[in-house]
Formats: structure tokens, sequence, C-alpha cells
């Protein structure tokens, strides 16, 4: 057993996973605001890396002011989208609110490509591709730097849920009959919801576009990030930064042990495994509230 | 055309246990079903094939969803995984020399098997958790299919399917593989029009409601569970496999992906949960009006002169498929069947406003 390789895997899985949580906390801002599972956030992503891309390229604006508007249009675009579509589906069965925001996401990623074209792009960071040497180990620079801004986003939105609107948004998460009563606008608050989680979209979409590319496939992050956000407990942002770091480490060795055997490509594989164990054995998660009726 | 409810009086409990409660019904649907046998007659035969044919399968796998989530009311986002199973089996018996008529009832078996290890998660959790569950599972099917050359044919990830031959007559042309996709689909309607009236539609609409109450009044949710994964299972394979042999002619793994399992699922619920009418309704809207859209985008384009970018035109469909989607799900969340219904409903009655149930 080489431990050198072993701990290079799993260090680059965790800061990958780190990138999975990126996604998933946006997720899980809508969920625990108003239980909405939002299976669109996979557009959302692709559409906040077009944004940030039309205002660099198209507009000609540098990336360092590109990037705060998008965030303020994605902030905007968000708070529509609760608005004139989630708000008037709001305590009908959960199969009608999944089809809405599955047909948001085709939507916006039809759109997308309808007006963006498919074609593939680069972001063009500046961040170096030389890997990071750290002893013997080889670290990818623009993953470190995802994980910082993840990290940085876990820790701006810890202190914001100290804030008046924060404790105002967890009153709605913990119960929103009793925080209507108290005179707090729910609605407002899950709208609010839908924008942080569309600006958290840009910065995953930013991140992600850069290490793959921003085309259709950024979409496909869905999976991922909502396996993360399953196993981290749909409503906890704690929770999606430590299964985020779990999913990464357990896909990037597990897939180093598995490909040999099956031929290749069992990180799929790998996240639907940890997602349907996870329902399974613990569907609240990790650190998740355990109202979950069970059959 | 006055006031059709005249003269209706159910006054046993056989003649308000029938299909249809009111003649008007029947004869439309009676008049519906003659149009249907007499649609290669009627309609070009290139609308036929392209049109008619994949509306009419797509419904019977529709409403197989539609047992599962509209009665049953277990979510389920791994259909066309279930419809892989069925296509996969099927064409693979038929090539191995089984007749076509048992490699149907083969694939339809070897579905329900497989569909029912979707029914143990929703024997755990429900709603979203079964949702994500189902995902996973899809994921997992689609990682099968495309890993094991055994199943899905070798290099190229294609499988010929056989010439379709049923009853011991081989069917070749577009006319002959309509009536096949008519038979199921009419097949799979009569069923589940009869589902509603049997304990056994009864039971599942008590699982959905509530699976405890269901449980007080006798109704084993478990087994009804199963039993409901199982006989939409078996739709789903056969369907699939008519798909394949009727229409694809080839069976790949794409054709079975997520993005299918969610356009089915959109067929029903557009259609309307538990609603039989609507699914044909939401398999039609979702199924065709992209296309048509686009055939409008282009002939508008071409008319005013302007030139449209071919990635723009080749995306239209999708964003339109997804606007459909929201949109239908505003106006009436209860789909395409409610709307009829309430046009039915007024319809009934008239001249007069008041319909009593």
């Amino acid at each position: 057993m080489d431990w050198v390789f072993l701990s290079e895997l799993a260090i680059n899985g965790a800061l990958t996973g780190l990138l999975y949580s990126l996604f998933a906390i946006g997720l899980v801002l809508i969920y625990k605001a108003s239980s909405v599972p939002n299976l669109a956030q996979g557009g959302l992503t692709m559409v906040g890396a077009y944004v940030v891309l039309a205002l660099a390229r198209d507009v000609g604006l540098p990336l360092w002011l590109a990037i705060p508007l998008a965030a303020v249009v994605m902030f905007g675009l968000g708070f529509g989208i609760e608005r004139v579509a989630l708000r008037r589906l709001a305590g009908r069965p959960v199969v009608m609110i999944l089809m809405l925001t599955l047909g948001l996401d085709i939507f916006l990623r039809g759109t997308t490509l309808a007006i963006w074209g498919g074609t593939s792009r680069s972001m063009e960071l500046g961040v170096s591709y030389d890997p990071l040497f750290l002893g013997d180990i080889f670290i990818s620079r623009i993953h470190l730097v995802g994980a910082g801004v993840a990290l940085a986003l876990f820790v701006g939105f810890m202190l914001f849920f100290q804030t008046r609107t924060g404790i105002k948004l967890r009153a709605i998460a913990d119960d929103y009959m009793a925080s209507w009563s108290v005179g707090i606008s729910v609605e407002r608050g899950v709208g609010l919801s839908w924008a942080l989680a569309s600006v958290v979209a840009v910065a995953a979409g930013v991140i992600w576009g850069e290490i793959q590319g921003v085309d259709q496939a950024l979409s496909l992050l869905l999976l991922k990030g909502l396996t993360v956000a399953v196993l981290g407990g749909l409503d906890s942002i704690l929770g999606a930064v430590i299964a985020g770091i779990i999913l990464g480490v357990v896909e990037n060795v597990g897939a180093d042990f598995l490909d040999p055997l099956v031929g290749g490509g069992s990180r799929e594989l790998i996240v639907a495994a940890v997602l349907i164990l996870t329902v399974m054995i613990r569907p609240h998660g990790l650190f998740g509230r355990h109202d979950i009726e069970r059959v | 055309m006055f006031y059709r409810l005249s003269g209706v009086h159910h006054a046993d409990y056989v003649s308000d246990s029938r299909i249809f409660k009111v003649p008007a019904d029947r004869n439309l649907t009676a008049f519906i079903f003659l149009i249907g046998l007499a649609a290669p007659f009627i309609i070009p035969s290139l609308y036929l094939n392209s049109y008619m044919l994949p509306w009419l399968i797509w419904t019977a796998a529709a409403l197989g969803l539609n047992l599962v989530t509209g009665w049953a009311g277990q979510l389920h986002l791994g259909y066309a995984a279930v419809m892989a199973v069925g296509a996969y089996s099927s064409i693979h018996a038929a090539r191995f020399g089984v007749p076509w008529e048992f490699a149907l009832i083969i694939g339809g078996l070897t579905s329900s098997v497989i569909g029912s290890l979707f029914a143990f998660a929703a024997l755990r959790v429900k709603g979203l958790y079964l949702a994500l569950t189902t995902l996973a599972m899809q994921f997992v099917m689609d990682w099968v299919l495309t890993h094991s050359p055994a199943i899905s044919g070798g290099s190229h990830a294609s499988l010929q399917s056989p010439t379709l031959a049923l009853l011991g007559q081989e069917i070749t042309t577009d006319t002959g593989f309509y009536y096949v996709a008519f038979g199921w689909c009419v097949l799979v309607t009569i069923f589940m029009l009869n589902l509603k009236r049997t304990g056994l539609g009864r039971a599942l609409v008590a699982v959905r409601e509530k699976d405890f109450a269901a449980a007080i009044l006798g109704v084993n949710s478990f087994y009804y569970k199963i039993l409901a994964f199982a006989t939409s299972s078996f739709i789903a394979g056969v369907s699939g496999a008519l798909l394949v042999a009727t229409f694809f002619f080839l069976a790949a793994p794409e054709q079975f992906s997520v993005a299918v399992s969610i356009q089915v699922l959109a067929m029903v619920i557009v259609g309307g949960l538990g609603s039989i009418i609507g699914s044909y309704f939401g398999v039609a809207l979702i199924l065709l009006v992209p296309g048509i859209v686009n055939g409008l985008v282009v002939t508008l384009s071409d008319g005013l002169g302007m030139q449209i970018n071919v990635e723009t035109l080749a995306h239209i469909p999708n964003a339109v498929y997804g606007a459909l989607i929201v949109i239908i799900l505003l106006i009436e969340p209860l789909g395409l069947g409610k709307l009829y219904g309430n046009i039915r409903d007024y319809l009934m009655v008239w001249p007069f406003d008041q319909f009593k149930k």
C-alpha cells in the first residue's frame, strides 16, 4: 500500500468534495427555509457561470467586476423565480414541487444554451495549472482555491445566520407558522433563501466552470450535490461541508480501488450507492433534523 | 346535446359502478376508438409513424407510471430504467429465438422483478427521499447498461431489434406497427379504467392518501406498494420493448436515460396525477409541442428574414419543454386532465350551470 499516493487521493478528494459542498450549500439554503428540494440548482449554477462569462466576454468587464455583478443579477433571478413560480405552489404535494423545479432546470438549461450556444467555453480565472507540491503530494491549485471559497461561504453563512435577517431565516426554517404569527415575513424570507442560493450558484459556476469548462455538464453536478446535501442532512450547512469532504474522499479513494475491477467510470456508481445507502440507513443524514416520516 | 345527464339515474350498485356512468362519455370514447382504428386510412403515413405511434406507446408507459405515482402515490424517478430492463430483456429473448409474444411477456416479467427492487426503497421512505432513491437507482441502472457490453450489445452500445412478429405474422409496415401500438395502448387503458372500480385500485388510493389510515382499514400497504410497483413495471417493460421494436428498431442506453425518466414523470404530472385521459393529453403536449414550436420558430424567422443560429434552434425545444411544465403547473397544478374535467362538467349540464356530483 502506497501511503503517499493514498493520502494524495484523499486530500484531492477532500478538496473536490468541498467543491461539491459549494454546490450543496445552495440546495441546503432553500431546503432549510422552505422544505423545497431545489432540483433546479444545476440549472442555476449553469446560468450563473454563463452570466459571468457574458459580462466578462460580451460586455468586456474585468472578471473581478463581472463576478459580483453576476451575483447581483442572479440574486434578482433567484428572488424572481421564487416570486413567480414557487410561491404559487406552496403547500402543494411534494411531487408537484419536485416537478416544478425539474421543469425550471430544463427551462434554464434550454434557455441558456439557446442564447449562448452549447460549445464549451473557458472561464480563465487566471489560476495557475501548475500543481502545488506539498512534500510528495500533488495538489491542484484551482481545487484549493475552490475549497477556500466553499469554506469562506460556510463561515460567511454562519456569521450571516447571527444577524437579524439570518435569525429570521432560522426562525422560518424552524417553524414558519410561528414565524408568521410573530410578524416575520415568511414569503420574503423564502425569497431571500432562493436569492442567496442563486448567489452561491454563481460561486459554484465560476469554480466548476474553471475546472471543467462552462457548458451543459455543469448541471450534471446535481446528483453529487444532492448526495452531499442528503448525507449532511438536507437542512444543515455544516452537514453539507462535512458530507462534501466525506463524499469526495470516498469517491476518489473508492474509484481508485474499483476502477480496475469494473473497467473505469465507477465514480457515478459510488455516488449513487452513497445516496441510496444514506436514505436507507439514515434518511435525515449526519446533521439533519429527525423529523422525517418513515414508512 | 342538451343536458346530457338527462335520464341518467343509478338505482343500484351495479349501474353505479359502471366504467362510464354517463352515456355521453361512453359514446365519445367509442368515437375516439373508431378514429384510432381508422387512423392509418385518414392520417398520412409519415405522421402516423412519427407522431401517432410514439404518442400511443408513451401514453401506455405514462399510464404505468400514473399507476404507481398517481394511484399509489409513490414518487418514481427511475421509470426509464425499468423500461430499459423490459426492452433489453425482450430483445435479447427475441434474438435468442423466443417468439415475440413470449419475449414481450418475458420483458414485462423481468421488469416487474427489477422494478420491485424500487419498491423496497418505498417500504423505507416516501416523498422526496423516495424520489432521490429512485433517481440514484436510475443512475445505477444506467451505469450497469453502459458498462456491460453483454447487455447493451458490444462496442457500438446498440442492439438491433429482430423483426417484430405477432401471431405468426411478420410486422413490417407502418400500419402494422401502428396497430400494435394502438392495441397495447387500448389494453393498458382498459386495465387502468377498470382499476378504479376494483378493490386493488381502491386499496392503492387508500395507501396514497395515508398509509397508516389504510393499515387501520386492513389494507396491507407493504403488499400493495410492491404490487403497484410490479404492475407498473410490467407495463413499463412491455412499453419499452414495443418502443424499440416498432419505433427505434435499435436499443441504446441513452434512450432510457435519466432525462427520459424525468420526461415520463413530466407527462404524468402535466397530464394530471391519477387521470387517464390526462395522460393522453400530457404525453401529446410534452412529446409534440416542442417540435411544433420549433417548426413555428423556423417558419417565423424565415418569414421575417431573420437568421437564427443553428445552435439556438437546437435548444429552443428544450426551453419550451421546460417552460411548458412550469406553466401548466402554475396554471393548473392538477394537470390537463383537470382542465378537461372542468370543460366536460360544464358541457355535461349545458345549458344549465350546475353539475351535481
